[in-house]
């Protein structure tokens, strides 16, 4: 038996989404990169004197999600003439104050399309450490406080790991492992990174090919996970510990938006969406549906129940079911988006580029927008959700928006 | 926007005098617990400065760094001391080390040397962004201070640090040319532009200038290399002329005739005119797809120095140094910008040979057009060097054309 085939068989195939609710947001589109924050009691009715609890001036550009450890909020920025100065900001997830600051110096390339900069991948963490990448390819791990625990400078060991667009995949951890895509025209590769010692564990090459799609956290038996990496070859299933291949879908994929996991099924951005259930026998994923109508832009696909939701360019919100592929229903909003939605509930939040913020119930026939904020600023990052909390950031602030329990507004 | 891309990737260091030389200096005055605080704080350095590739050293760099900001805010300047001369990932330990003394140092309400590190910051031999470093400590508890001692700066080796100083130069312009005052305003830009180093900074302030009636030569300011032998096109359908070596790159001989892609071809002159010193190869070949063509230029220095060489391109490309390869990246059509790519070489007295390949690939959106590159020679400070002879004519120049 070879080694995949014995790696298959050791890991389970479910891949269990996170639907509970989680009072930590570790990562890109938080528990499992699915852009679900459960149950969280998020403000419905948005009002700009009465929903930000508090918004925070930041010290440079950035589109990164805030990673957030219990009271804990950290976000990354870059700032200086050159944008090459890269921060590590930790704040208070109540007020918004400043708990900690870590600056370093970019020690690869920070050229980046102008809508964007360094700080556009989002940190991840283990609950202890805090891994935070920048599209220079600078990758820090600090505990809780702030303290450096070791860094890495990936251009420094492969010069040609750079995208002059800029890099925005955002890392996972998994198992003792940061796991970290750089996938572009000059160089491509997945490289595991032992999350307490910054050494290599264990490296992959890939086809070169620009790619800003994130790995996804899928949950295997025993406790262990795989890691699923998306690219335009498809989306292959790994080892965090080896690297090892589980398992691969090859018909190809999104190099943008990321797949979404929900239940036992994956939906990747492929040939719209392809939604995907992984097999037993290390095999290629069972395909359940493809659904070309679904055709999702730059924002990730999201799922609320049993109902799946892309933004496609035009700024429409697709509903489908998460069973069959077949639209439900469309509503148009203001767009247009990068940042991903966020669902809460049985509402999504969406930020458009300009900062417009928009609450959707979905239960409702055809959707309804509930409520809208201007935030008055760009944003480009998708938002994170803390306790009673969302999360916002632009180039200049990071806003908290909380507001009363949402049986008093319902 | 740039990244500095270094060819040696971060070299183990042996111990510097220099660093050891503060810090054993340092202590007895003082601390008076030499050298047992200070003997550990040797080896902490040592250990930070002799990272290796792919993560080599983090381990024992974490304690040497936990070792290092367990120390007290006298131990600053030996801190950044032990940046001259270091890799710019231990630079990055040595400033998280500094930085978390700071922070406690300051929660403690403890002082920090702000004698100590005005010196270091004043001694422009030492590592500019150790400097700059040094300068935003001054400002967190003394800002006054620190404001007052940028605006002094405007000849600095720091980019950062003289950037502050041209801006406060260039904010009084602006303000004067908002008053009316357009002949103080003209005599303010045109002092900032003796100065400034950064791109965004030369453009503004050029642009204001040839607002003013005033002919200047951007190209020249910002050092572009504008004259070429250039050669071409050779074939790259598939991509392959990034790989293959076509005889530019084996020998250089301006007289040579070569099978190009379709048809012999041989070098011709070509004088850049672009504001931002790119040489679009359509111009001379024209617009071709699936071709690799080479740029020839000869700079002449009269001191053999370190310098960098700064190209951007939005094609595939590659760069050779008098013979030697120096660094190639095979990307197309995603951006390009003035710095992209920053390459430390050496140039000998005398003439030196730069030699550009650059391939077009076979897409056809209409955004996919461009086939060039711009280079310009930079001190590592980032001021403009000119090739020997090299002379400006001012221009008025297209003040609607972006970098």
């Amino acid at each position: 038996m070879n080694r995949t085939l014995a790696l298959a068989g050791s890991l389970s195939l479910s891949v269990a989404a996170a639907t509970s609710v989680a009072a930590d947001w570790l990562q890109f589109r938080g528990p499992q990169g699915a852009g679900s924050a459960g149950d969280a009691n998020l403000p419905i009715v948005l009002d700009a004197g009465k929903s930000v609890a508090w918004k925070g001036d930041l010290p440079g550009r950035g589109l990164s999600s805030p990673t957030i450890i219990g009271d804990r909020l950290v976000v990354t920025c870059a700032s200086g003439p050159q944008l090459d100065r890269l921060h590590l900001l930790c704040l208070s997830t109540t007020n918004g104050t400043r708990r900690w600051e870590r600056q370093f110096w970019a020690t690869g390339r920070t050229t980046t399309h102008e809508k964007i900069s360094a700080a556009a991948p989002s940190p991840t963490s283990d609950g202890e450490r805090i891994f935070a990448l920048f599209s220079s390819t600078d990758l820090f791990a600090v505990d809780l406080d702030g303290n450096l625990l070791w860094l890495r400078g990936l251009m420094r060991d492969y010069p040609n790991a750079s995208n002059a667009l800029g890099l925005s995949s955002s890392p996972v951890v998994a198992d003792g492992v940061v796991v970290v895509q750089i996938e572009t025209d000059g160089d491509a590769f997945v490289v595991g990174i032992d999350a307490k010692t910054g050494l290599n564990r264990w490296k992959i090459e890939r086809r070169k090919r620009a790619n800003w799609s994130s790995p996804l956290v899928l949950n295997a038996a025993d406790g262990k996970h795989l890691v699923a990496v998306q690219s335009s070859t498809g989306v292959t299933a790994l080892d965090p510990a080896t690297g090892t291949e589980v398992w691969s879908y090859k018909d190809g994929a999104s190099t943008v938006p990321s797949s979404t996991v929900s239940g036992e099924t994956i939906f990747v951005p492929s040939f719209g969406i392809t939604a995907l259930v992984p097999q037993a026998s290390g095999q290629p994923p069972r395909q359940l549906w493809r659904a070309s109508q679904l055709r999702p832009a730059t924002a990730s696909p999201v799922v609320v129940g049993d109902h799946l939701f892309t933004l496609n360019d035009a700024g429409v919100l697709t509903c489908a079911a998460t069973a069959t592929g077949d639209r439900v229903w469309q509503l148009r909003l203001k767009g247009p988006f990068s940042a991903s939605p966020i669902a809460a509930g049985k509402h999504l939040y969406l930020v458009n580029e300009e900062g417009l913020v928009q609450v959707v119930n979905v239960e409702k026939p055809g959707g309804e927008i509930v409520s809208e904020l201007p935030l008055g600023e760009a944003v480009i990052g998708t938002p994170s959700v803390g306790e009673n909390g969302l999360y916002v950031r632009s180039d200049q602030h990071l806003w908290r928006l909380a507001g009363p329990p949402r049986t008093a507004v319902q | 926007m740039s990244g500095l891309f270094n060819l040696s990737p971060t070299k183990k260091h042996s111990l510097n005098r220099g660093w050891a030389g503060v810090l054993i200096a340092s202590f007895p005055a003082v601390t008076g617990s030499f050298p047992a605080q200070a003997a550990d704080s040797v080896e902490s350095i040592r250990v930070i400065r002799a990272l290796g590739r792919e993560g080599e050293g983090n381990p024992a760099a974490a304690e040497a760094g936990r070792n290092l900001a367990a120390g007290g805010p006298e131990t600053l300047p030996v801190i950044l001391a032990a940046m001259d001369g270091a890799g710019d990932l231990s630079l990055n330990w040595l400033r998280a080390a500094a930085e978390t003394i700071v922070d406690r140092a300051l929660a403690q309400k403890l002082p920090l040397p702000v004698a100590d590190l005005g010196k270091f910051l004043l001694d422009t031999h030492h590592n500019p962004r150790a400097r700059r470093f040094s300068f935003e400590l001054i400002a967190r508890v003394d800002p006054s201070t620190a404001s007052r001692l940028s605006a002094g700066m405007i000849q600095d080796p720091s980019p950062e640090l003289r950037f502050d100083a041209v801006q406060k130069l260039i904010d009084q312009a602006t303000r004067a040319a908002t008053e009316g005052n357009k002949a103080g305003a003209r005599l303010l830009f045109q002092q900032s532009l003796q100065f400034a180093l950064d791109v965004t900074q030369i453009d503004l302030i050029v642009k204001k200038l040839r607002e003013s009636g005033e002919a200047v030569d951007l190209p020249y300011v910002l050092g572009f290399v504008r004259q070429w032998k250039v050669v071409g096109p050779f074939d790259s359908v598939g991509g392959k002329g990034f790989a293959a070596a076509y005889p530019p790159e084996e020998k250089i001989d301006l007289s040579a005739e070569y099978q190009g892609k379709t048809a012999p071809v041989k070098w011709r002159d070509w004088t850049v005119k672009d504001d931002y010193g790119s040489l679009s190869m359509n111009e001379p070949f024209g617009s071709l797809k699936g071709v690799a063509a080479y740029a020839w230029s000869e700079f002449e220095v009269s001191q053999a120095q370190d310098v960098e060489l700064r190209l951007g391109s939005e094609n595939a490309w590659k760069v050779w140094v008098n013979g030697q390869f120096i660094f190639g990246q095979e990307e197309y059509h995603r951006n390009k910008a003035i710095d992209q790519y920053r390459m430390p070489v050496h140039l000998n007295a005398g003439r030196n040979v730069i030699l550009v390949k650059v391939c077009q690939n076979e897409q056809t959106e209409d955004w996919a057009g461009a086939w060039d590159f711009q280079l310009r020679v930079c001190d590592p400070s980032g001021a403009a060097l000119h090739s020997v002879g090299d002379k400006p004519s001012p221009t008025l120049g297209d003040t609607k054309a972006k970098p």
